[in-house]
């Protein structure tokens, strides 16, 4: 079991007035805006069940925006935030979707601009967040580590070769997994590292054939 | 010292062991934890302890409502009443209930705040730890020492139920802020181990039960109110504590009613705002002006 911290209970400072609906909202934005990983040029946001229910009494719509715009969890501009000049720079809209199939806390930015990415989350309670769907693949990112996303051709020698250039920068693997749709399909996975890597071991993964994305996602501050 | 420390239990016997408090435990597992040394620790609990103090700071000068309009001015509204008025119970009283509503009410207009346990029920903790130190010249050491306290209290409770409204009502919540914030207090007025660990019995006891039906959905009704009652319900488990006055039921035991209680409670009163206060004739009216407005 993970040992839990005195911050999980004593922070985080945030902007109110939800942990989940307004805290949440920004961590998930934060995250995928590293998963983007561009600049866009347009951002739908599709909100479900109770936060396209409550999310604008509780500012859901704000904390997202403010994350795709790298805007942390207690800047006090989340508030006015829709008049801010760095979010008039992009084109965003919301769209309010009922799904029971869904989380009760869901949520899809679908990103568009010199690259098209669907990245897909859900706010799990607390302030705490997963990113759950990359342009339907399914990860699993908490932001609670540095992560590594890869998205590849599912072949043999792959996933040993990600991890030996990773081993061999001497940074610790804390957890791994994997998802395919089918073997020697395409197959998404996602590694815990226990540092953050550095920009010329992410060139050197990126260089390995079949390998179609690679994204370092940085941990989120608590 | 870097084995948990998951129940009130084994918290007093390690405390007796190693003859240290609560908070110095705490401190050493966090900076263990955390990889980082104790003093670090210690400025990072400073960040929160700040941060309580200018929400409210800040939320006692405004009146500004909420993104639903429903709630913001009740502050102002006690305040006026209080320069007219001595409060019934004396200038602590005083201190503790603005805190509260202070802090709560710059939670839901969007105001930075500390999540404690979470922001719904932000304003419990902050307002006693903070209204004490004021009126008893409490060192900041003190203040961050009893902070620490609060933490080790939430995050032993966390160990058996998540402190959510969604998983055990507000029980979770304003309940576990209200026991945080008793033993918090126990320990700023130089109570002993043992008798923080029963303040938290104290306090949890007498709100097992308590649901979460939030009208509209909203961290607002009943939660802004609930806060300051929540506040003044921690001093008596304190007070009660302090007198050695004990809970008959240990305070792991109280912890696994409270959470087999959470496990009992309808879905329906769990967050989902489907019965309770939330359903009632004049919260559905509520709702409608709520979701047209906005
Ligand atoms: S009633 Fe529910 S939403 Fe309000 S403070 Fe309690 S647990 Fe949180």
């Amino acid at each position: 079991m993970k040992q839990s911290s005195l911050f999980d209970i004593i922070s985080p400072i945030m902007v109110g007035p939800s942990s989940s609906h307004t805290a949440g909202a920004v961590r998930l934005g934060l995250l995928s805006r590293n998963i983007y990983g561009l600049t866009p040029k347009k951002i739908t946001f599709k909100l479900y069940n109770s936060y396209a229910l409550t999310g604008r009494g509780h500012g859901t719509d704000k904390g997202l925006l403010a994350g795709v715009l790298g805007i942390p969890v207690d800047d006090t501009r989340i508030k006015n935030i829709f008049d801010l000049h760095e979010a008039n720079e992009v084109n965003y809209q919301f769209e309010f979707l009922e799904d029971f199939n869904r989380h009760p806390n869901a949520v899809d930015f679908i990103f568009e601009g010199t690259q098209k990415m669907t990245v897909s989350g859900d706010s799990v309670g607390a302030g705490n967040v997963r990113i759950t769907n990359i342009n339907n693949f399914p990860v699993d990112l908490t932001g609670e580590y540095n992560s590594l996303v890869l998205i590849y051709k599912d072949r043999l020698g792959i996933l040993s070769k990600v991890s030996g250039i990773i081993q061999t920068e001497g940074v610790n693997i804390a957890a791994m997994n994997c998802e395919r749709i089918a073997k020697g399909e395409d197959a998404s996975m996602c590694m815990s590292l226990d540092c953050a890597l550095n920009y010329s071991i992410i060139e050197k993964i990126k260089r390995i054939d079949d390998i179609y994305l690679v994204r370092h996602v940085g941990k989120l501050e608590s | 010292m870097k084995k948990n420390i998951s129940t009130f239990n084994e918290l007093l016997s390690t405390c007796g062991q190693q003859n240290k408090r609560t908070y110095e435990l705490f401190q050493e597992k966090e900076a263990f934890l955390l990889d980082i040394e104790i003093e670090k620790v210690r400025l990072k609990v400073k960040k929160s302890l700040d941060a309580m103090k200018e929400a409210i700071h800040i939320g006692l000068s405004s009146n500004e409502k909420s993104i639903s309009k429903q709630c913001g001015d009740d502050c102002e509204k006690l305040q006026k009443r209080y320069k007219s008025h001595e409060p019934l119970f004396g200038k602590l009283f005083k201190k503790i209930t603005a805190y509260a509503l202070a802090t709560i009410e710059e939670n839901l207009r969007m105001g930075k705040i500390v999540a404690c346990p979470t922001a719904g029920s932000c304003a419990i903790v902050p307002s006693v730890l903070v209204a004490i130190s004021e009126e008893l010249n409490i060192s900041e050491d003190e203040q961050i020492n009893a902070l620490i306290t609060a933490g080790a209290i939430g995050s032993i409770v966390q160990n058996k139920v998540a402190l959510a409204g969604a998983i055990a009502g507000c029980q979770a919540e304003c309940g576990v802020a209200a026991a945080m914030s008793a033993g918090a207090l126990v320990q700023i007025l130089g109570g002993s181990e043992k008798q923080m660990v029963h303040a938290v019995a104290l306090a949890l006891k007498n709100i097992l039960g308590l649901t979460c039906d939030p009208v509209a959905g909203l961290v607002e009704i009943p939660c802004v109110k609930r806060n300051v009652f929540l506040a003044i319900h921690s001093v008596t488990a304190a007070e009660l504590a302090l007198a050695d006055i004990e809970s008959k039921i240990p305070t792991d035991e109280v912890v696994d009613a409270l959470c087999q209680t959470g496990q009992l409670m309808s879905p329906m009163l769990k967050e989902s705002s489907q019965a309770g206060l939330a359903k009632t004739k004049t919260a559905l009216k509520i709702e409608q002006r709520v979701l047209n407005n906005i």
